[in-house]
């Protein structure tokens, strides 16, 4: 491979094709993005065959009624008419919003909490950090029901324990206040690994001696904590809420088995109700329909994001 | 800060960066409260010991919690059928093994956990290649539209699974796709999680290396291949560790994709479990017991990467 392919990129955007006249400007041009092609192409030709292929086909679904046998009837935009001026879509993302409202919070806290204690030199360290991700790969169904019993109401660890210390005593998953709050407990503890992992990663990728130049001017471990720490590992923090937000806005599965939506729908989320609408009564187009007004919602958050990153994060 | 001699030097070693490596002091030793100043040495470093002790207890305690469900787990499917009753206990009288003997009568195992590690392994490489390529350009290269590439990219997770099945289907049934190996690995082959995650990791490599790379005539591929990748093995140390787990664990598409008995994944297998002894926890959790320990195996591998970090890159 020649050295004049390896085109210093900014200069090969900066020719459009109309000026691009001269013959060695319009061949470095092509040869970018030829590199473009070559980078992008085995990632981007799945994803469109496999991911937006559907999804378009899902939005084509949504101004159909369908129920996934008999052929589709076209009913324009009447699903997301019905959806949108129906209470329950407002309730299940008032539910899902509040569910993101305690997760995200708790599951950061606590991840960084434990990426940065299990980052220093503790015996058995190893080990420790396997125990604190073995929730994350542990089947919902086996968490659920360990939670259910820490958090159940009559005999269960955590209400004993409050009964001791004399605090009120919540209903927890049974009780229509509560419910939302158990899974958030749950979800929490049961992704903490998850964080931990993401984060422990960029804790690596600080260099030692911006920590021991530091440390030779005297700075003490808060400051440096705020100072170069977690200043230096907003990129990834960056990654762990966008995809935290983008999954939490999913949430579906802990609904499922822990609460199952309920007592009475008060847990029921966006994807639950999506899922009862495709799978229990058989209305794949008003599924569909909720889902991209689910996507509109988790597009704009994240494009808020990724708006705002350049006042935060930090990359090298 | 009156910091003493002793106490600085001991701490330059210490806290928010670790090489394994690395480790010429005892760790006990390296640590010094730096925030209590005012303390002779040897009264500091006998609170930090202290301190040290009390953190690693923290930290122990709350491992332990979070192997409770997964003890659990173990411990309810080597308990016998007849004393199955009550809330999750971890003491067991005649433990056995019969759970896993049903387990096996009642499903063929062997062969299920291969199909689901031949998939989890081809989706992993190709995420990892995929996905690696894919930072490299997103990170690298310049192009016009890059931003809007990369939000379609990250599109593709903001539309819940439950309404890209049916399409999905539709579309490789008509490829006559279906219920054959590659249906399975499909929607895994490039995933816009990974490539975020390897982007965010790129980013952070200084772009001086890349230069310092070209001007010795390398190209776009051999400093992805020799410069960039190296340096961000943490970051691709998670990524197997997540692209496993996700086509490990996943179970609505293979419910629709997979129609031979002889293509069924773990996931199945166990739901398939579920319905037939709703009951016998103990055959329940033995199954998720199979379901678990293959990916605790594989983050055990990749541990030693996520944190190895840039031990020998000699960078800044």
């Amino acid at each position: 491979m020649s050295r004049a392919i390896a085109v210093q990129p900014d200069q090969a955007i900066a020719v459009k094709p109309d000026q691009a006249r001269p013959s060695g400007r319009c061949r470095a041009a092509l040869s970018n993005l030829g590199w473009v092609l070559l980078f992008l192409a085995p990632s981007a030709v799945p994803l469109l065959v496999f991911k937006i292929a559907p999804m378009f086909a899902s939005a084509w679904v949504s101004l159909h009624r369908w129920n996934m046998i008999s052929p589709m009837e076209w009913i324009g935009w009447d699903n997301y008419a019905e959806l949108l001026t129906s209470p329950n879509t407002w309730q299940v993302f008032s539910h899902t919003l509040l569910y993101l409202l305690g997760y995200l919070p708790l599951v950061y806290a606590g991840g960084l909490l434990i990426a940065v204690a299990l980052n220093q030199r503790l015996r058995a360290r190893g080990v420790l950090r396997a125990a604190y991700f073995v929730p994350v790969v542990t089947s919902w169904v086996a968490v659920a029901l360990v939670w259910q019993w820490l958090l159940n109401p009559s005999n269960g660890l955590v209400n004993y324990l409050l009964g001791l210390l004399h605090l009120p005593q919540p209903g927890w998953w049974t009780d229509p206040t509560w419910a939302i709050p158990s899974v958030i407990l749950a979800s929490a503890w049961k992704d903490l690994g998850f964080v931990m992992v993401i984060l422990l990663s960029g804790l690596q990728t600080i260099p030692q001696e911006i920590q021991e130049a530091a440390t030779m001017d005297g700075a003490g471990r808060w400051r440096r904590f705020w100072n170069i720490t977690f200043p230096l590992l907003s990129p990834s923090t960056f990654f762990v809420v966008v995809i935290s937000l983008i999954n939490g806005f999913q949430v579906f599965d802990q609904m499922y088995v822990m609460t199952g939506g309920g007592p009475s729908g008060a847990s029921q989320v966006a994807v639950g109700r999506i899922y009862d609408l495709a799978f229990r009564y058989g209305q794949a187009g008003q599924a569909s329909a909720l889902s991209w007004i689910l996507f509109a919602i988790i597009l704009a958050v994240t494009a808020v994001q990724m708006r705002g990153q350049r006042k935060w994060v930090n990359y090298a | 800060m009156p910091e003493s001699p002793i106490g600085a030097v001991a701490v330059a070693g210490a806290p928010g960066h670790s090489r394994p490596a690395a480790g010429t002091r005892r760790a006990g030793t390296t640590r010094s409260g730096t925030t209590r100043s005012g303390d002779a040495p040897r009264s500091g470093q006998t609170s930090a010991r202290l301190g040290r002790v009390l953190l690693w207890l923290a930290v122990a305690l709350g491992a332990a919690v979070m192997l409770f469900p997964f003890l659990w787990t173990v411990i309810t499917s080597i308990t016998p059928q007849a004393n199955l009753s009550g809330g999750p206990s971890l003491i067991v009288n005649n433990p056995t093994l019969s759970a896993y003997a049903a387990l096996f009568a009642s499903v063929p195992v062997v062969r299920v956990v291969l199909n689901s590690f031949a998939v989890a392994a081809a989706s992993t490489l190709l995420q990892l290649l995929t996905g690696s390529l894919a930072a490299y350009g997103f990170s690298r290269l310049a192009f016009k539209g890059k931003s809007f590439v990369f939000g379609c990219y990250l599109a593709t997770l903001m539309i819940p699974l439950q309404v890209l099945v049916a399409p999905l289907f539709i579309m490789l049934t008509r490829m006559r796709l279906n219920d054959t190996y590659f249906a399975l690995l499909a929607p895994n082959i490039a995933s816009a999680f990974g490539i975020f995650l390897l982007k965010q990791a790129v980013d952070g490599v200084p772009k001086e290396l890349d230069e310092a790379a070209r001007l010795d005539g390398a190209g776009h591929l051999r400093i992805w291949a020799q410069v960039v990748m190296p340096l961000v093995r943490p970051a691709m140390a998670a990524l197997i560790v997540f692209a496993f787990m996700e086509s490990w664990n996943s179970f609505l598409w293979p419910l629709v994709a997979i129609r031979s008995p002889e293509l069924m994944t773990l996931p199945l297998g166990l739901s398939y479990l579920q319905g037939q002894f709703t009951t016998d926890w103990n055959i329940v959790m033995a199954g998720s017991v199979v379901s678990i320990l293959p990916i605790v195996v594989v983050y055990l591998f990749a541990q030693k990467h996520i944190i190895a970090g840039m031990a020998h890159t000699g960078l800044k």
